[in-house]
């Protein structure tokens, strides 16, 4: 009994570690910028392999994820500087060019690197409880999605980068004429969104095999925790993710993984059609 | 602050046509006019939110008119929009911190002194700006550009949406300001009292025009300020 309950909750957390990893660097450049950014899988996808790269250099394994991290955070920034600015206000058009980015990206690594690259493998061993075997980079990863949660907070509301972030976004007019240069908050917001995309690669890379198209297995679920939070990266992608790893962890162990993807959309189409501006648009309402 | 020949307008359309005026250091200048006459748009050229299609700003006799907002805002221009436009959901510390944008380098903001002028703020430090009242959003909208230490400050209807006891606490606050710290404002105004309590000397405007020039003694006649409200 005791063991089947911990079995559910460590695949709960694990879920969870994977929704708000994947999402958290969609949901800051959505909610921080109103840019839907297609190409977040393939920022996710650039963090994983820079990751294996240095790894396999001899970098130790928490310092390479830094540097894929890093490596998603400057592209971002070019890409922002190059082309996202120009967009701005043009959602329809952002989107466009940040599919196009990621068809770019998705064949060029095709091309240049191959259609496969060799991965490192999981770091650290696995405890079992009962029966049951479990890995404990798994729990590491529950305890950074927290962690990156907590960081993030403490980004947002306690520097004066975040400040200038969040009144960027409020009253953008009122930010530029109190003296913030918009373009570069706009630019630096980018890079932190790829620079998490970059991170949740790096730190998954252990896990998965290395191919061009890896940022696909992302997409779904960062997504549909985005649509299901909405504009606010605490009040939305948070209890979003925590909602969502309790279906798909539910479903995935009752009935198998295909009703956990399932679950996930059903989720989906139900809060979009009760909240449309998502949880934190609901949590919200009134507001402004 | 010199004001020559300047044109503005929303895409093509044109709200100002040519407008001629000027502010001297440490004066407090209306210009006054009824509705849709172009005050706002006015205030949004001189801020840089809106382009100039001709004519000039000149600023310590330094010409910004192609300059960008935020490079303006940090020549020592504070800008208090009509309506406010706090930042909703962050705090009033926070929205204070914005301001500190302002300053210029070597510079420390002075809490202290703007909680003096201010006192309803320091009390409210910790709640968010979109649940205050009108007037005290006029007020954190006052002192978010005080802490970074303006030379000038735009005003853009300071009583529009507030009771008329607090138009006249805003009024004294201003007028304090531009005392003992030598601020010069520049307001734009249709409400009879703030002008009057307010303005040492103002422009009429009318259809994008300075059409009048009243003088503090024109000022002091309210039936001659009405007529030219009612233009």
């Amino acid at each position: 009994m005791l063991e089947g309950l911990f079995a559910f909750l460590f695949q709960f957390g694990d879920a969870f570690a994977f929704l708000v990893l994947s999402a958290s660097g969609l949901a800051i450049i959505f909610g921080m910028m109103g840019v839907i950014n297609l190409a977040h899988g393939e920022f996710i996808m650039c963090g994983a392999y820079v990751t294996v790269t240095a790894a396999q250099a001899g970098l130790p394994l928490p310092l390479a994820i830094a540097c894929g991290s890093l490596a998603a955070g400057i592209i971002g920034i070019i890409l922002e500087r190059a082309i996202i600015n120009r967009l701005f206000n043009r959602p329809l058009d952002t989107i466009v060019a940040t599919w196009g980015i990621s068809l770019i990206a998705t064949q060029g690594t095709l091309i240049l690197l191959g259609s496969t690259m060799p991965g490192v493998g999981t770091p650290l061993g696995s405890f079992s409880v009962g029966d049951y075997s479990f890995s404990e980079y798994r729990v590491v990863l529950m305890a950074i999605a927290v962690l990156l949660m907590g960081g993030l907070y403490l980004l947002f509301h306690r520097t004066r980068y975040g400040i200038l972030a969040r009144a960027t976004i409020q009253v953008p007019h009122m930010a530029s004429a109190l003296g913030v240069n918009t373009k570069v908050v706009h630019s630096l917001t980018f890079g932190l969104g790829a620079a998490m995309a970059g991170l949740a690669g790096g730190l998954y890379a252990p896990t998965m095999t290395l191919v061009p198209t890896m940022g696909t297995a992302f997409i779904v679920e960062s997504f549909v925790t985005v649509v299901v939070g909405g504009a606010d990266v605490f009040l939305g992608t948070a209890p979003a993710a925590l909602i969502l790893a309790f279906i798909k962890s539910g479903m995935t162990g009752l009935y198998g993984q295909l009703f956990g993807l399932i679950g996930l959309l059903l989720t989906v189409i139900v809060v979009i059609r009760i909240m449309p501006r998502g949880l934190s648009g609901w949590l919200l309402r009134g507001r402004e | 602050m010199q004001i020559q020949g300047l044109r503005s307008g929303y895409g093509g359309k044109p709200v100002l046509q040519g407008i001629d005026l000027e502010v001297g250091k440490g004066e407090i200048v209306a210009v006054i006019g009824r509705n849709g006459v172009g005050k706002s748009t006015l205030m949004r050229a001189l801020m840089g939110l809106l382009p100039a299609t001709a004519g000039q700003i000149l600023i310590d006799d330094k010409d910004v008119t192609q300059v960008s907002p935020h490079k303006r805002a940090r020549m020592g221009i504070g800008y208090i929009p009509q309506g406010r436009d706090v930042f909703p959901r962050m705090t009033v510390a926070e929205n204070l911190a914005v301001g500190e944008t302002l300053l210029k380098p070597g510079t420390s903001p002075d809490y202290d002194r703007i909680y003096q002028y201010f006192p309803v703020l320091k009390e409210r430090a910790s709640q968010r700006a979109g649940t205050l009242s009108g007037g005290q959003q006029q007020q954190l909208a006052i002192a978010r550009v005080l802490v970074g230490r303006p030379n000038i400050i735009l005003l853009d209807e300071p009583s529009e949406g507030i009771q008329p006891n607090i138009v006249q606490d805003i009024a004294r606050n201003v007028r304090d300001l531009n005392r003992e710290l030598g601020l010069t404002v520049l307001f734009v105004e249709q409400n009879l009292d703030m002008i009057m309590l307010l303005a040492q000397h103002c422009f009429v405007i009318d259809k994008g025009q300075i059409v009048a020039r009243l003088s503090a003694e024109d000022l002091n006649d309210p039936d001659a300020v009405r007529r030219y409200l009612a233009l």
